[in-house]
């Protein structure tokens, strides 16, 4: 089963790879990951995407708490959380299969962030789901390139932000 | 003061009074630093990977944190083995190495490496000092990681401009390390469910690990142990962390344990694990170990809970403490567990340690008998071993009774532990002998710090039980691999070990016989000299019982000296 992870670390060197390092040492695959700055300057923020049983995953949260970096591990749940990723997708399209693209673009809500002669760049802030939509949908009419962030995820808005999930009583 | 002086006035203020090392380029102005004067002993090592295993045995026999020091490059990529070995048995390190000058750092400069990026998944936490002002904060916030929550080792880079660079020194009182937060106690809601699941039980056993230890949690374990009348096993981290004299001492389990021990832990109903982590040379096959078993986990790292074995009552946090609240809120036992202790008192008696005791040549297990005669259950002697048959031999026969008394490489199995690590431990327990049990293949691979014994003045005593094989890969070619002999032939007598020895200015010894053997050992346990005892055994023995690996103790392979294995022309 597959798992969003919401991992807050100090912004210090190294501490990105740790990270990384604990999940390929005990054989764990990263689906996705996304990293960047939070609303404060010393800390970031790492959002995995993990595909594990559930007894992994509690293992995987367990030894990332024990990393000297890392601040507060959580899981996003679905239907508690939002998530999002950004994806830009050249297609090709010659002058005749531009309207019909775009007007399928508009319908995902992607934009056109750049046009050519043989191809446009789309876009598309979205689910992850929507965002594999989007791909099949283009991707008959020749998808030149594909660049995804991965997924990033915060907590709702209503509610439930601040709730951890311990795995284990301390 | 430079940044080298600081890492001094660091190591004191931490109480330290020893540190192993070995100098080179990058960590010239520390070294500079201690001939300018510090209260810290050094003992200089012939090999990092010896000074590694020196502050390992220094740490496990002392309770406190070693302390090792390396240059840049080979020096540190040379730590590594030592500090895989702490990692895996969770002993506390501080490796001190030098790096290539800050603006050198990413050019392959002469003996530049990433220690840092190498040693990641081996250690608690590491760090690279870019700035000497942050050099104490680093040096306070190693030592709080290295032995706070699990223990463990940690390594901290500095650059040789950084060691070089002065600045206004102050050692910070507090740390500051948001992230980390080791569990301060364990939750009464658990530790009662714990005192019931053993109030419950009907065959109960304390199953120890070596965190028992780095929790100073002996007496606490002793205590609950005699209150609940608990039988306990120890494994080879724990030898002795429960006094083997003990009438509830029943061994210790995993793949050569004797069968009585296996039998009680994979029959009993409710077993405690105590700073213990499952490990499959303990468990065997997962699915068969102990299938009837409610499990009672307490220990301080949360990530071991359910790792291997799904826990019915985990409790988190120091054992210390743990221990003393469950043995507190734990009734007298009365006589609820007699039955269970008798049963397995039978099992002992009804499956013993055996050995063929045919033909003129020394038996290993003999050796290991007149050691634990002359040596064995005795408060001034402390024994360290490599790792192979001799090992298990050396878990099998001595007696043990005191914390710390025992010390082997456990989790990474890392043969050419056993002599550096007695140095260590010798430099933490002058008062008494220190004997570290050997093979041969293991005691090639640091053989060179017998030096560092002689001349640093930390005599120890060396047995290499000299079968003149890889003995425990012999015994798995010969069991598993249907005895295609590869690649395992060492000779008993090239070296000559004892020659080796004078070489070195130790006593060198050779015994054949058993009478020659003990009094061999009885020079040398009264010798105050590094005495090396080549004991030349039988190489046919092979280590029993066994459990092959992945089997379950029902598997347990026995002695039967109708199958002797014929020596090979």
């Amino acid at each position: 089963m597959k798992h969003t992870l919401s991992v807050l670390v100090e912004n210090k060197p190294g501490a990105l790879m740790r990270v990384t390092s604990m999940f390929a040492r005990r054989g764990y695959n990263i689906e996705s990951l996304a990293v960047g700055p939070t609303e404060r300057h010393d800390v970031s923020r790492i959002t995995i995407r993990v595909d594990c049983a559930q007894t992994s995953l509690e293992q995987i949260e367990k030894q990332m708490h024990k990393l000297v970096n890392v601040l507060r591990v959580q899981e996003l749940v679905p239907g508690e959380s939002i998530e999002r990723e950004l994806a830009l997708l050249k297609v090709a399209a010659t002058a005749s299969k531009r309207a019909e693209l775009i007007a399928m673009a508009e319908a995902f809500g992607a934009r056109v962030a750049d046009l050519g002669a043989e191809s446009i760049v789309f876009e598309l802030v979205g689910t992850p789901e929507q965002i594999d939509s989007f791909e099949e949908l283009v991707r008959p009419h020749g998808l030149k390139e594909l660049g995804r962030t991965g997924r990033l995820g915060l907590h709702r808005a209503a509610g439930r932000a601040n709730k951890n999930r311990p795995t284990v009583l301390v | 003061m430079t940044g080298a002086d600081a890492i001094l006035r660091c190591l004191e203020a931490e109480g330290v009074t020893v540190m192993f090392g070995l100098p080179g380029g990058a960590i010239l102005p520390l070294y500079d630093a201690m001939a300018r004067g510090t209260s810290v002993r050094h003992v200089l090592a012939r090999h990092e990977q010896g000074a590694g295993h020196m502050a390992e045995g220094y740490a496990r026999a002392s309770g406190e944190v070693g302390v090792c020091v390396a240059t840049s490059g080979p020096g540190a990529t040379n730590l590594v083995t030592p500090i895989a070995d702490a990692w895996m048995d969770s002993t506390p390190l501080v490796c001190i190495t030098g790096q290539v000058r800050t603006h050198l750092i990413g050019t392959d400069a002469f003996q530049e490496c990433d220690i840092t990026g190498i040693t990641i998944p081996i250690v608690k936490h590491s760090w690279l000092v870019q700035d000497v002002r942050e050099l104490p904060e680093v040096m306070r916030a190693a030592f709080h990681v290295a032995q706070t929550g699990r223990s463990g080792p940690v390594l901290v880079d500095v650059p040789r401009d950084i060691q070089e660079t002065e600045f206004d020194f102050s050692y910070p009182e507090t740390v500051s390390l948001p992230g980390w937060k080791p569990p301060r106690r364990g939750h009464p809601r658990q530790i009662t469910a714990a005192a019931q699941a053993v109030a419950a039980a009907e065959r109960p056993i304390l199953y120890v690990g070596g965190g028992v230890l780095n929790a100073h949690a002996t007496d606490e374990l002793l205590a609950l142990a005699e209150k609940g009348r608990l039988p306990v096993v120890t494994t080879l981290m724990a030898k002795g962390a429960f006094p083997e004299s003990h009438e509830l001492h029943v061994g210790w389990p995993g793949m050569h344990g004797p069968k009585w021990s296996n039998w009680a832990l994979n029959k009993a109903d409710v077993i405690v694990a105590v700073g213990a982590r499952f490990d499959d040379r303990v468990t065997g096959k997962l699915s068969a170990f102990a299938p009837g078993a409610t499990v009672v986990h307490l220990d301080i790292d949360a990530a071991e809970i359910s790792k291997i074995r799904h826990a019915d009552v985990p409790v988190v946090g120091p054992l210390k403490s743990v221990l003393h609240e469950l043995a507190n809120e734990l009734e007298p036992a009365q006589d609820r567990t007699e039955p269970w202790l008798r049963q397995i008192a039978d099992w002992r008696e009804a499956y013993p340690l055996r050995y063929g005791e045919d033909g003129p040549l020394l038996k290993p297990q003999r050796v290991l008998e007149v050691l634990e005669e002359l040596g064995g259950g005795r408060d001034d002697v402390v024994f360290t071993t490599g790792v192979g048959q001799h090992q298990m031999w050396a878990m099998q026969y001595l007696t043990c009774d005191r914390p710390r008394s025992f010390i082997s490489s456990g989790g990474l199995g890392t043969m050419g532990y056993g002599v550096p690590a007695a140095i260590g431990a010798k430099a933490a327990r002058p008062d008494a002998t220190v004997v570290c049990i050997d093979g041969d293949g293991c005691f090639q691979m640091t053989q060179q710090e017998l030096a560092t014994a002689v001349l640093e003045e930390l005599p120890i005593v060396v047995v290499i039980v000299n079968n003149g094989y890889l003995g425990m890969v012999r015994q798995w070619q010969d069991m598993f691999f249907d005895e295609r002999f590869s690649q395992i032939h060492l000779t008993q007598t090239l070296p000559n070990y004892a020659l080796l020895a004078q070489a070195y200015g130790a006593v060198g010894l050779t015994a054949e016989t058993e009478e020659e053997f003990r009094e061999a050992l009885e020079q040398a346990l009264s010798a105050g000299r590094t005495v090396v005892i080549d004991a030349r055994v039988d190489p046919r023995e092979h280590c029993f019982p066994m459990i092959p690996a992945g089997a379950a103790a029902v598997d347990t392979i026995e002695f039967d000296a109708s199958e002797r294995e014929v020596l090979a022309p």
